[in-house]
């Protein structure tokens, strides 16, 4: 219980907090907490559009739902809590005031509290890296869950960068995980080309999930009426104190080119002459 | 022309030797059972001869799906009607002069002969009704479709216009052998007016299609149903079509502003108006609207669009009882009002139907519940229309007219909600043999109806109710592994008497058809059908249009 302590304490310094914890010692799972990073994102079902200006993606009037792998990650979290193996469930997410809905639904799914870091421009990976990583410093969890990609920029960067920021080990791609509560370990399976391959990492670990790992629930109307009394608490990138400057710029963005539709042809003859003089590919 | 006959399943004594002659004199024949299980065998040149000592065996190895053999036969599962339907001896038989002229007008390859294809066209969507006609025609235009109408009313060959062949009541194919139109490559979209959302296109457009065009303009129709990615624009108004969002924009008599027809004549009756209001006269675009294809074919339709709002959400939700669904309409209507856009309920037996016979569709409450409901609403605000609807829902749950429910979070997971309703047409015919009925009943008594048939038919079948609720429209579907006389007998006219006592409709939505045109009278007065008779000889006095459906023969006779 001294942990938890630990955990308070530190948060009240948090403006000079600047060390990191010494996270060899031994957890107890009991009082795990986990974190998860929940991304929102234009809903999968929306057909995208590219704004006019070729800056960027338009969101305006667009469904804007939880990123799919981050839903995963938040379920395996709150798995792993229901089976004992952890105490709280902490949903963060990155980005402008709306981010806050996107936590409503996690604490509606049973997250026990959010953390918003409110940011209004969007950001790359690396960033949000920092600000977990500042983050992570601050709630001291035994395991942080992410999705392994937000379906936006498909970037598969943000766990990998966490873990090495913090040095902790990592288990990406994870279609099951197992948590053994005496030796302070996951046992993670992911799906690789060749098959499974199964990794035993240490605690504190990062997880980044993938699709077959679990089917999210459903956010039941209790749940939703005990997500209104969870707090979410508001937090900005001077708290954190985490440095934005990025070293990508983002040139154009632009839409795939069209599919043209096809064609019928009517003989063998004609496809043989169109796929060499119009396709040119035999 | 192979030689073909209709056969009653079990029932001959009844008819007595008459019928009996009747059924071996008429090639052409469609007799309907007491019990209204309609049977067609095709036998190769050889007439089946009924042995009124025991056909009923004798039938029965002769059911479809019992014997493979030479006999091709398929089936018919009317309703209950104690007339029978034969051809009209007065139309004429296709000939290859016909043949030939149709080429000359829609070119050769819009008229189709092709045996593959005409098995297609010339079966319903459920597999239920099924006729044998020769001849598919595919005009281009409104022009083509009054050249071949006035060419078939000349030579007095019956037509049945077709669109996506979606339609629930056998309307959209032909009894015997009427030349099919279809209008399907009449696909354009003619015009869209941003400003007052009026689209007028042409009738055989594909609804999805339409909704897909509108999504990029921002734009959405006022109506969708689950055969959205087949059903024609022109068979929607032709039938009426209610589907999932009747409940927020009305239905088409209010929607479409205006249509252009050709009548059997060939007359094209210009009455496409883009006007919201227009009293000049009588509004005969309503003739049209909803009389399947009866009265003329509909060709251009122009309607009114609604702007797409930003912020949809749905729920799914499990009542323990009918009551308690009904209060909860009252109350979303109060509290939701402005932003209700749908409100479909569904019973346990439905679910547990999809559970059984859909792939990847799990039931979103975690206990089952003997009634779901699905509201959706759409509004501008996600915000406050989430915090509405949230806050209406937990209302509901405290008082304990709900039991639970889940919030769709994303779209996906509203996907999966409105699958899970949907889908109980798919998981029907996947089930087996299934009647369908689409009442409309004051809200109070729509389970009622339910409940007696499940006491009149006990362990024989699994009764189904779920529907529009909102609109106090009850699909009534009764599963049973094969098509049985037994059954229907129990249940027809069971099913329309007592509509027909409490002053519902025996049809909400899909239409009369040939399944249910003698039975129009148990929802409407003998004087008004003579009205309507009246006017279908008015509009089409040689009766080629779509002849055998919506109105009974009775009222044809001479
Ligand atoms: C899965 C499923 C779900 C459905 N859900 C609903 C629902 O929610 N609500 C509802 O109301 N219906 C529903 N239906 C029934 C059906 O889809 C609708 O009635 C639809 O409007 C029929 O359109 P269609 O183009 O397929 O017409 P068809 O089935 O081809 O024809 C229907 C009738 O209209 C006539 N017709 C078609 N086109 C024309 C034309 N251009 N001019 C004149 N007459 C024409 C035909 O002769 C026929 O009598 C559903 C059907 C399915 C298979």
């Amino acid at each position: 219980m001294s942990h938890h302590r630990l955990i308070v304490r530190s948060q009240e310094k948090r403006k000079c907090f600047c060390f990191v914890l010494p996270y060899s010692f031994s957890f107890c799972h009991r009082t795990m907490k986990i974190l998860v990073a929940v991304k929102r994102v234009v809903d999968y079902a929306v057909k995208i559009r590219v704004k006019p200006d070729k800056t960027g993606v338009d969101t305006q009037n667009v469904k804007m739902s939880m990123n799919p792998f981050c839903e995963i990650a938040l379920e395996e979290a709150l798995r792993i809590k229901e089976a004992g193996f952890a105490k709280e469930v902490v949903a963060v997410s990155i980005g402008p005031s709306q981010c806050v809905d996107t936590l409503r639904t996690g604490l509606a799914m049973g997250a026990d509290r959010g953390i918003h870091v409110e940011a209004n421009s969007s950001f790359l990976p690396l960033t949000i890296a920092k600000i977990l990583r500042s983050l992570a410093e601050v709630e001291n969890p035994g395991l942080i869950f992410l999705g392994k990609q937000a379906i936006d920029d498909d970037c598969n960067q943000t766990g990998q960068m966490v873990a090495a920021l913090l040095g902790w080990p990592q288990a990406t791609f994870a279609s099951k995980v197992v948590l053994d509560n005496d030796k302070h370990v996951a046992t993670v399976d992911r799906e690789v080309d060749g098959g499974l391959e199964t990794l035993s990492v240490d605690l504190p670990a990062v997880i980044t999930t993938d699709l077959r790992l679990n089917q999210p629930r459903y956010a039941t109307l209790p749940n939703i009426m005990k997500a209104k009394s969870k707090p979410i608490k508001k937090m900005t990138l001077e708290d954190l104190k985490v440095d934005i400057k990025s070293d990508i710029e983002i040139v154009e963005v632009t839409e795939p080119p069209k599919r043209k539709s096809g064609v019928i042809v009517s003989s063998v003859d004609e496809l043989i002459d169109k796929l060499k003089n119009e396709a040119h590919v035999v | 022309m192979m030689m073909q006959k209709w056969r009653r399943s079990g029932d001959f004594i009844r008819f007595g030797r008459k019928s009996l002659t009747n059924l071996r004199s008429k090639e052409d024949s469609v007799s309907r059972s007491v019990s209204g299980f309609v049977n067609c065998c095709e036998s190769k040149g050889k007439l089946f001869e009924p042995n009124a000592g025991n056909h009923n065996t004798e039938l029965d190895h002769r059911c479809p799906g019992r014997n493979l053999g030479i006999m091709q036969q398929y089936k018919c599962f009317g309703s209950s009607s104690a007339s029978q339907i034969q051809r009209n001896p007065l139309f004429s038989s296709l000939d290859s002069n016909d043949v030939s002229y149709f080429k000359e007008i829609l070119g050769e390859k819009n008229v189709i002969e092709d045996e593959e294809r005409l098995e297609t066209a010339n079966t319903d969507w459920m597999h239920k009704y099924k006729g044998s006609s020769k001849l598919m025609l595919l005009p281009k235009n409104t022009e083509e479709v009054s050249q071949v109408l006035n060419y078939c009313d000349s030579r007095r060959l019956a037509v049945v216009p077709q669109g996506g062949n979606t339609g629930l009541v056998g309307g959209s194919v032909p009894v015997f052998d009427e030349v099919i139109i279809n209008v399907g490559l009449m696909n354009k979209v003619l015009a869209f007016d941003e400003v007052s959302g009026v689209l007028v296109c042409e009738a055989g457009c594909i609804l999805e299609n339409l909704a897909n065009f509108l999504d990029t303009k921002g734009f959405v129709m006022p109506l969708d149903l689950g055969a959205k990615g087949s059903c024609h624009i022109g068979g929607n108004v032709s039938t009426n079509a209610g589907g999932l969002r009747l409940i927020r924009y009305g239905s088409l008599h209010g929607t479409v502003l205006g249509l252009e027809a050709v009548t059997a004549n060939g007359n094209v009756l210009d009455m496409l108006g883009t006007l919201r209001k227009d009293n000049t006269g009588y509004d005969l675009k309503h003739l049209f609207i909803g009389s399947e294809g009866s009265l003329g074919i509909v060709t251009k339709v122009s309607i009114l669009t609604q702007p797409k709002l930003a912020s949809v959400n749905l729920a799914f939700i499990a009542c323990k009882d009918y009551l308690s669904c009904q209060k909860i309409l009252v109350e979303a209507k109060k509290n939701l009002g402005e932003i209700l856009s749908a409100f479909e309920f569904l019973d346990n037996n439905s679910m547990d139907l999809v559970l059984n016979h859909l792939d990847g569709v799990r039931n979103p409450i975690s206990s089952s519940e003997n009634f779901y409901i699905l509201i959706e609403t759409t509004g501008s605000d996600e915000t406050s229309d989430r915090e509405k609807l949230e806050a209406f829902l937990l209302k509901s749950l405290e008082k304990r007219l709900v039991s639970d429910g889940v919030i769709a979070q994303d779209i996906n997971q509203a996907s999966s909600f409105w699958r899970i309703r949907e889908g109980i047409t798919e998981a029907l015919q996947k089930a087996g043999a299934f009647y369908k009925y689409d009442l409309s009943l004051p809200v109070e008594e729509i389970y009622n109806i339910v409940n007696d048939l499940r006491g009149r038919l006990g362990d024989l079948a699994n009764v189904m109710g779920y529907g529009h609720l909102g609109d106090g429209n009850l699909h009534l579907n009764i599963s049973t592994v094969e098509y049985n006389d037994k059954i229907l007998g129990l249940i027809e006219p069971y099913v329309y008497e007592w509509t027909s006592k409490h002053r519902g409709s025996i049809s909400a939505e899909h239409g009369l058809g040939v399944m249910k045109a003698n039975e129009i009278l148990y929802s409407k007065s003998p004087e008004t059908v003579a009205l309507m008779a009246s006017i279908k000889k008015l509009l089409d006095p040689k009766g080629i249009l779509n002849p055998y459906k919506v109105l009974p023969q009775s009222f044809f006779s001479p």
